[in-house]
């Protein structure tokens, strides 16, 4: 018997989060008890860190380990580069935050180190398992983050209900990938793809209900319409620095695992995807925007935004072509710093027993606090699509791909819908800079990692906008092998 | 030419900005300071501009102190500047305005002064940088960079009633238009691609496309719509009376003066040339756009009561002007068009600026609160009347000069538009007299307004250059039409061939019927 080919080297750094992830776990039980944890957050970075190093080496080379069940290519390199960067924001943001909330908790960084390891898992799965084992991975994870709080009802409430549905969603992934299996007799990407095109499967029933299956399961990580119900509750109950590692982390790595799958595996059904994307992005950037104008509370209105941007994304990937697909990397990126940012901005702006996420509590903060303010505007514009920031570049190339695939009307609607956007993120800058604050927010403690954080995203964000060259040549040689 | 290194049209587009970044260190507290700092800042741009009007070679009507610099270069998007002799007027009036908008807040922004400055000089780099980007993703950007300092000096120096409202709806309406732009300039781009294998959004290249002629009706009207809302043209105006009411004063300057001129300025440079056909069989719409908007505007700032609405409605007509001049496609009405683009910026501008003076001492902008001002405030009066009367257009002032190459280009291209637009002249002069008479003449029947003070100097300096250019473009308009001569010579050539060309090319439709 051959034992199977084991190069630990590929996932070097996915065992190195394990690893910290574990060490964290440790150590936590034999820490002081109160307020002494947060030399466990900066270990957790310093695996992060560790792992990124780990990640470089690997760029430029296509290999695959584990019996073909794993791949690390640009593509996943990409991605986990995106999900290291997004982790180690999301762990500097958390710094400041779990201490104030009183999140004492070693299990917080090791959850999220594991949910990172998920994610780059399903970026790099070239076997429906091991994508379907990084979901889990990182789904779970995030389950039990998402109610860390446990005295907070609200945040118990959106795990049970992420819980609940998410479960059903994994459900719907794994019956999809289970036809799939049923119809070729693979579980391979590649193998999937060369049984339908030389069995002629394509219109083999089990593949079409799969089709359909595997839509309703990422559409509800990336939170698409109509499998968006559980968004605004959860982004809202959800410990803040949470609501963002799941805005940024986990929508990029749906997508990921949607576009590996889809584009390796099932290219043969693409005009029947294609119709059904086109109106399930229309639907995703429509809904979330208009619902979003309606909203009190910040967080809720930036959950209906990540809708939208779930909806602008999914325009690209209607696209199908290189321009697009390197595009939904490129506004992964943007929107992950901006996203992140605006979440810290809303961490800063909150204090202890009062965190300050309606809409109202903005009032009159521009001056108050203009730095915090600015960066808030900075984040704001950018994901309103305003030049010369991140976000308008990254819109930019998703509508020039379906522009350059001639998918006119999708284009229209979408700018049109960018345009609609902008009045609720400027309902924020009004807020912040023309009107007067009703009540006092004081005494405010900026922790400094938040800041760190902060400063992080908006530099990020400047230069994906100012200077997005590197960022867009990085993802187009990202896909190189992919499409 | 450059300065210290950085040729000059990079210098005008960061040197503000740069400036707005020095004013970032200085104390809040320290308004007179700010002021002088800013007023400085200002003063250098409009100094280092200022050369570009003697060095410009007004004997050539290609792009001049041209620079090209790939930006993202993996998608034909460069970072190219050059100005022709459309654009170099512009560029100098902006730069002229800025000055003295900041001149004219020294009293009238009291709070927040910082950061007005820091937005005005934003304004700037936004308004310099559109009028010399000749790469459309760049004029793009700047364009939207222009909305955000102006949609903050709306919302947060303007009057305190209804500024949240003109402000977001200034922002929306300009936003809706220019998305639908980008799409257009997406669609420009692969057209670019599909023809030439090498995709850019170097706007002179794409001059060279021959785009079919049922698209160039789509891409026409996408860009007509985004540069329609900024002129803006009947029936997209609804934001500006709003916009320009609820305005400080420099902001209404800044936007009559600049930014409505950016509309005009984009047909000239992008719509036109870029989709001459569409451009040519859309004509009879502009231009009754444009008249309805001359007259509709006319009629409308008659009734207004409050003075800034009027101006700002009058505005409305003054660019139904530009727009129908520019539409004659022959060399008065386009050149007269340009002229017009101009002596709007420096009429309406001191209007606002005459405005916002008395609204400084009175704090109403009510017609009917006025009366007799002339008595109590001569000087005053003596500025206001001349600028009243170049926004009329009377021969000797700037205003005429546009007004009459505009009717007889006009004439020139339809006796029907001209014979409107004549009439719309007849109706500028009714309500700006009447304005005067209601305001300045008669008795002095409000109390309130028997003490007011006359103009202080630095009022007067603000509104002397206005004078001087109002008489000098008057008086000498040669000195500015001998810059723009061959530049305009050679849109019309540009035009003209293009639309020629068009037409000799088979057209299948017209063929297949004649099969039948």
């Amino acid at each position: 018997m051959k034992l199977p080919e084991i190069n630990l080297y590929l996932i070097a750094p996915e065992i190195i989060l394990s690893v910290f992830g574990f060490l964290v776990l440790l150590l936590d039980v034999f820490s002081a008890k109160e307020g002494k944890k947060g030399y466990l957050a900066i270990l957790s970075l310093i695996g992060v860190v560790i792992a990124f190093f780990f990640t470089l080496p690997l760029m430029g080379s296509t290999q695959t380990g584990f019996e073909g069940m794993f791949i690390s290519d640009g593509f996943s390199l990409f991605f986990k580069v995106l999900f290291l960067m997004i982790a180690f924001l999301t762990l500097l943001i958390s710094m400041g935050y779990a201490h104030r909330e009183g999140i004492e908790l070693g299990e917080y960084y090791a959850l999220i180190l594991f949910a990172t390891l998920g994610m780059m898992l399903m970026a790099a799965g070239s076997h429906l398992i091991t994508i379907f084992l990084g979901l889990e991975t990182m789904s779970i994870s995030i389950y039990i983050l998402a109610g860390i709080i446990q005295e907070d009802r609200r945040s118990t409430e959106a795990a049970l209900k992420y819980f609940l549905l998410g479960a059903f969603a994994t459900g719907f992934l794994l019956y999809g990938m289970a036809l799939i299996y049923g119809a070729t007799g693979s579980f391979y990407l590649k193998d999937v793809a060369s049984h339908i095109a030389s069995k002629n499967l394509l219109r083999n029933p089990m593949l079409l209900m799969s089709l359909v299956f595997l839509t309703i399961g990422f559409g509800f990580k990336i939170a698409a319409v109509p499998f968006h119900m559980w968004t605004p509750d959860v982004y809202e109950g959800a410990p803040t620095s949470i609501t963002a590692f799941m805005a940024t982390g986990v929508k990029a790595a749906g997508f990921a695992a949607l576009i590996r799958v889809f584009f390796s595996a099932l290219p043969a059904f693409r005009p029947d995807w294609t119709m059904i994307m086109w109106v399930i992005a229309l639907a995703t950037m429509t809904l979330g925007n208009i619902i979003a104008i309606s909203q009190t509370n910040i967080k809720r209105m930036l959950a209906y935004s990540s809708i939208a941007h779930a909806g602008y994304i999914l325009v690209a990937f209607v696209a199908g072509n290189d321009l697009g697909t390197s595009g939904i990397l490129f506004y992964l990126m943007a929107y992950a710093f901006m996203n992140l940012g605006a979440f810290s901005c809303i961490i800063l702006l909150g204090k202890k027993g009062e965190e300050n996420t309606l809409l109202s509590d903005y009032s009159g903060i521009g001056f108050k606090y203009p730095l915090l303010a600015a960066s808030m505007t900075i984040f704001l514009l950018s994901m309103a699509g305003i030049p010369p920031l991140g976000g308008f570049m990254a819109k930019f190339y998703v509508f020039s791909a379906a522009v350059k695939s001639k998918f006119y009307w999708l284009v229209i609607l979408g700018v049109l819908n960018s345009a609609i956007s902008v009045y609720y993120y400027l309902r924020v800058t009004v807020l912040m800079y023309f009107r007067e604050s009703e009540r006092e927010i004081t005494g405010l403690q900026f922790s400094p990692a938040s800041v760190i954080a902060l400063i992080l995203a908006v530099i990020g964000t400047l230069y994906m906008g100012i200077f997005p060259s590197n960022v867009l040549t990085f993802a187009q040689r990202s896909i190189a092998g992919l499409m | 030419m450059s300065i210290l290194g950085i040729p000059i049209l990079s210098f005008l587009i960061f040197f503000p900005l740069l400036g707005a970044v020095v004013l970032l260190f200085i104390d809040k507290q320290k308004l007179e300071t700010l002021r002088v700092v800013t007023l400085l800042l200002t003063l250098v741009e409009f100094f280092v501009s200022l050369p570009l009007f003697f060095i410009f070679n007004s004997k050539i009507g290609e792009m001049q102190f041209v620079e090209d610099y790939w930006w993202v270069q993996s998608y034909g998007i460069s970072y190219k500047l050059g100005i022709d002799g459309i654009s170099l007027l512009l560029v100098l009036l902006t730069t002229f305005l800025t000055v003295l908008c900041i001149l004219s807040s020294w009293k009238a922004i009291e709070h927040r002064v910082k950061e007005f400055m820091i937005s005005f000089l934003l304004l700037e780099t936004g308004m310099v940088g559109a009028l010399v980007a000749l790469d459309l993703i760049l004029f793009y950007v700047f364009w939207e960079i222009m909305l955000i300092p102006m949609y903050l000096l709306i919302g947060v120096w303007g009057s305190p009633e209804r500024r949240v409202y003109a402000a977001v709806k200034f922002f929306l309406f300009t936003m809706a238009g220019s998305v639908l732009m980008l799409v257009a300039i997406l669609v420009l781009y692969f057209i670019g691609a599909k023809t030439t294998g090498q995709g850019t959004f170097d706007v002179l290249e794409l001059y060279k496309l021959g785009i079919p002629v049922e698209t160039q009706y789509w891409l026409f009207g996408a860009f007509a719509l985004a540069f329609a809302i900024k002129v803006p043209m009947f029936p997209f105006h609804t934001w500006l009376p709003d916009a320009h009411a609820e305005a400080p004063t420099a902001g209404s300057v800044i936007l009559a003066g600049v930014l409505l001129k950016m509309g005009t300025y984009g047909f000239i440079r992008f719509a036109i040339p870029l989709f001459p056909k569409a451009a040519l069989d859309l004509l009879p719409l502009v231009c009754a756009l444009a008249l309805i908007g001359i007259i509709y505007g006319a009629l409308v700032s008659m009734m207004q009561p409050d003075l800034k609405r009027l101006v700002a409605f009058s505005s409305v007509s003054h660019l139904g002007y530009v727009m129908l001049g520019m539409f004659a496609f022959n060399m008065q009405g386009v050149q007269g068009s340009i002229y017009q683009m101009l002596n709007h910026g420096i009429s309406t501008g001191s209007l606002f600026l005459i405005v916002g003076m008395v609204y400084e001492r009175r704090h109403t902008r009510m017609i009917s609160e006025f009366g007799g001002l002339s008595k109590v405030m001569p000087v005053f009066a003596i500025f206001f009347m001349i600028v009243t009367l170049s926004s009329i257009g009377l021969p000797g002032t700037n205003g005429f000069v546009g007004e009459f190459l505009i009717l007889l280009g006009a004439f020139q291209s339809n006796v029907v538009y001209g014979v409107l637009a004549a009439s719309g002249v007849i109706l500028g002069a009714a309500y700006m007299l009447w304005m005067f008479q209601r305001v300045m003449f008669g008795k002095v029947t409000n109390p309130k307004n028997e003490k007011l003070k006359d103009l202080s100097p630095r009022e007067i300096t603000v509104l002397v250059p206005m004078v001087i250019l109002i008489f000098l473009m008057g008086i000498y308009p040669k000195l500015f039409f001998s810059k723009m001569d061959v530049t305009v010579e050679k849109f019309l050539k540009d035009f003209k061939g293009k639309v020629e060309m068009k037409a000799d090319a088979p057209q299948p439709k017209v063929t297949a019927e004649l099969k039948k």
